[in-house]
């Protein structure tokens, strides 16, 4: 009796495993931090990225998911081998982050070498879709300049600032985000008189604060505690009220946000993403995401959704063969969102996408700090206006790169 | 602009003596080379901010930061630090591991998000002088730091347990053949210790904010300190810690793409030059 009991369970789990098999299933690798100092932003873009599973039953175009999610604690060296570990073990189709950029520049070449497709979730840095560019790369995010780019087409031409000093952490998110700015403000007739870079673990940033000198106005780029040290001691050296602020999305990330208290009030930033954008998609992303983790979704929130989004619409209507990475590849290259909580995007010829990009300013609605849209510079490309060959030509934005063109260094 | 880099030397300077005068202690009483003490910093940090959201008096939330690390502190000795008593090599891993579990522990608690805290409401204005406009609160932290270096001093040189502290820095086998208990002295040495790094962290909080990695971040500027004042000395602390607060507010001004090196390279020269620091002793 038992023994016959046995036999039809083998049989009923011999015949579940066929009908798995028949049906394909997709491997999508994480690469995102878990521990350390960063593993808040990490958590960030694993909820955004599980969070659009959730809401679409597991499944991105129609195909189940399965998802392994590893931990590169931020290191970039650590990211590589956790990249090897998801190719060669764990043998998933599509690796999906990492957070930083120097994670991302890290595994650039080997996931060109292991054909393995790249959807980079919060990677910003400039080379990853321009002079670096990889056919087994796509971004659902954007390029650091593509995000500054438009923030100083702003101050020049709708502020009408003329002199502005930039400030900024010292490595090269910094560079790139500053020199977006500073191409398309002095491009416009601005000028920007000085570039102040602070060191990466700076706790205090007085000395740096006192340089800024007679300006129109700043613009700063920080992240994380940085940016809530430097508005607050903005704010306590007296230069809130007297020098308006404008920053990079990262300064005023909705996750820092409600800890800030009064110091970001009326700093005017720029993103590809902000939660008061209004558009159906996105009202219902904010209030879903809003209840399940109890706060709106930032930068890196966004990225993860945004990478699943378009893993999605990529697959969606997908004819081929989801274990044959090539094929997939060429989805995703293709892929074109038609609406989702940051509008419609497509991707240009370097896998980044062309999206739009919004000019946010911090206020307090119902006692809480948001970022309230006040311009949207639609369907922006990561080259601006600029000819891409005649930016290319250009080296990557540096510390030195563009160079003041006028003013003290 | 001379007179923000002047305050802002001295407050840092002061900040940087309360966070160094326990590690200072430490070292000079116990030879422990203590690596977590930028995590018992990070600690007062975490509990000052909690404590002073649960609406307690600042004054109290830097007393119950001190108590939590002098607390976490006297663990760590008990558990960890005397069974490798004498083991340079040993207590440096040990308070390097110690530091990880408290980093981890503390991003399991708290989360990884910055968490700010306000100075208290009476100290929350920037005064104006001279044309500069500078922070209240930081020039309270300087008061509080002169203040705890006289305190300090007051119980090192004129009270019984500073005799025995002395005594213990001098010839630790000869103090303990007077019968001084060696354990309860060093438990307690390293509770004053910790219970220092726990209030200066509840003090930066409202300059720096408590968040993951404020350990490692402040760490390098403790060793500098100590190393440029001497090991153990709480007079070369003293001095060291407004060299390096002017050091870290005007370098990175007079030299933007070495700030680094402005810090660093006195340590480095001090170092080569005289090991024992400026006013330090040479050891016995």
């Amino acid at each position: 009796m038992f023994r016959r009991l046995g036999l039809i369970a083998y049989v009923l789990t011999l015949c579940l495993g066929i009908a798995r098999a028949d049906e394909p299933r997709l491997k999508i690798g994480l690469l995102t931090i878990q521990s350390g100092p960063y593993s808040a932003v990490g958590d960030q873009m694993e909820h955004g990225f599980r969070y659009y599973l959730e809401q679409h039953g597991q499944k991105l175009g129609g195909f189940n998911v399965d998802v392994v999610a590893l931990d590169t604690a931020g290191s970039p060296a650590t990211a590589k081998s956790k990249a090897e570990e998801l190719t060669q073990r764990e043998h998933v189709q599509i690796v999906v982050g990492p957070i930083a950029s120097t994670e991302a520049l890290a595994i650039h070449d080997y996931m060109r070498d292991a054909q393995t497709p790249l959807v980079s979730s919060s990677a910003l840095a400039e080379d990853l879709t321009q002079r670096k560019a990889s056919p087994w790369f796509v971004r659902a995010t954007s390029a650091t300049g593509q995000l500054s780019h438009p923030l100083g087409d702003y101050a020049a031409n709708t502020l009408k600032f003329k002199k502005i000093a930039t400030i900024a952490t010292d490595f090269a998110y910094g560079y790139e985000i500053v020199g977006g700015f500073q191409r398309v403000f002095e491009d416009n007739g601005g000028v920007i008189t000085k570039k102040i870079w602070v060191p990466l673990n700076a706790t205090d940033y007085s000395s740096y604060i006192s340089q800024i000198g007679d300006v129109d106005a700043v613009y700063a780029s920080f992240s994380g505690p940085a940016a809530h040290n430097f508005l607050r001691q903005y704010a306590e050296f007296g230069y809130k009220d007297r020098v308006p602020l404008l920053a990079s999305h990262s300064t005023v990330d909705e996750s820092l946000l409600p800890e800030m208290g009064d110091d970001p009030i009326g700093v005017i930033s720029s993103g590809f993403y902000s939660p008061t954008i209004d558009n159906p998609e996105n009202r219902e992303f904010v209030r879903g995401y809003r209840e399940r983790y109890k706060v709106a979704p930032g930068f890196y929130s966004a990225g993860g959704y945004m990478a699943a989004a378009l893993i999605d619409s990529a697959l969606t209507g997908f004819k081929g063969d989801v274990a044959d990475k090539a094929q997939l590849m060429q989805a995703l290259r293709a892929a074109k969102i038609a609406s989702s909580p940051r509008g419609a995007i497509t991707l240009d010829e370097y896998g980044n996408p062309i999206c739009d990009v919004e000019v946010r300013k911090v206020e307090r609605k119902d006692g809480v700090l948001q970022n309230t849209i006040v311009k949207t510079y639609p369907q922006v490309s990561q080259f601006w206006t600029y000819p891409a060959k005649k930016f290319l030509a250009d080296p990557v934005y540096s510390r030195d790169f563009p160079p003041l063109r006028s003013g003290d260094k | 602009m001379a007179i923000t880099y002047l305050l802002g030397s001295l407050t840092y300077g002061g900040l940087l003596f309360l966070l160094t005068s326990g590690f200072c202690l430490i070292f000079g009483i116990m030879r422990v080379p203590n690596l977590a003490h930028g995590s018992l910093f990070m600690v007062g940090a975490y509990v000052g901010v909690a404590a002073l959201r649960a609406g307690v008096p600042f004054a109290l939330a830097l007393l119950a930061a001190g108590g939590a690390a002098a607390i976490l502190g006297a663990i760590f000795e008990a558990a960890v630090l005397r069974r490798i008593a004498g083991d340079e090599n040993a207590q440096v891993l040990a308070t390097i591991g110690l530091a990880f579990v408290v980093g981890d522990g503390i991003l399991a608690v708290w989360g990884g998000n910055p968490y700010r805290a306000q100075a208290p409401h009476a100290l929350q204005l920037s005064f104006r002088m001279f044309g500069a406009v500078f922070p209240a609160y930081r020039v309270a932290v300087l008061v509080i730091a002169v203040l705890s270096a006289a305190l300090l001093w007051l119980l090192i040189e004129r009270t019984r347990i500073g005799a025995r502290l002395r005594a213990g820095v001098d010839d630790l086998q000869m103090t303990r053949a007077l019968g001084i208990s060696a354990p309860a002295l060093f438990t307690g040495v390293f509770a004053l210790g910790s219970f220092l790094a726990g209030v200066a962290g509840a003090l930066a909080a409202p300059i720096v904010s408590a968040y993951p990695g404020l350990d490692f971040d402040i760490l390098p500027l403790a060793l500098v300190v100590v190393i440029l004042g001497g090991m153990g000395s709480l007079a070369g602390a003293f001095a060291a810690s407004f060299v390096v607060g002017g050091l870290y507010i005007v370098g990175p001004v007079m030299l933007p793409e070495l700030a680094y090196v402005v810090l660093f390279l006195p340590m480095a020269i001090v170092m080569a030059i005289r090991p024992q620091g400026i006013l330090g002793r040479s050891a016995p």
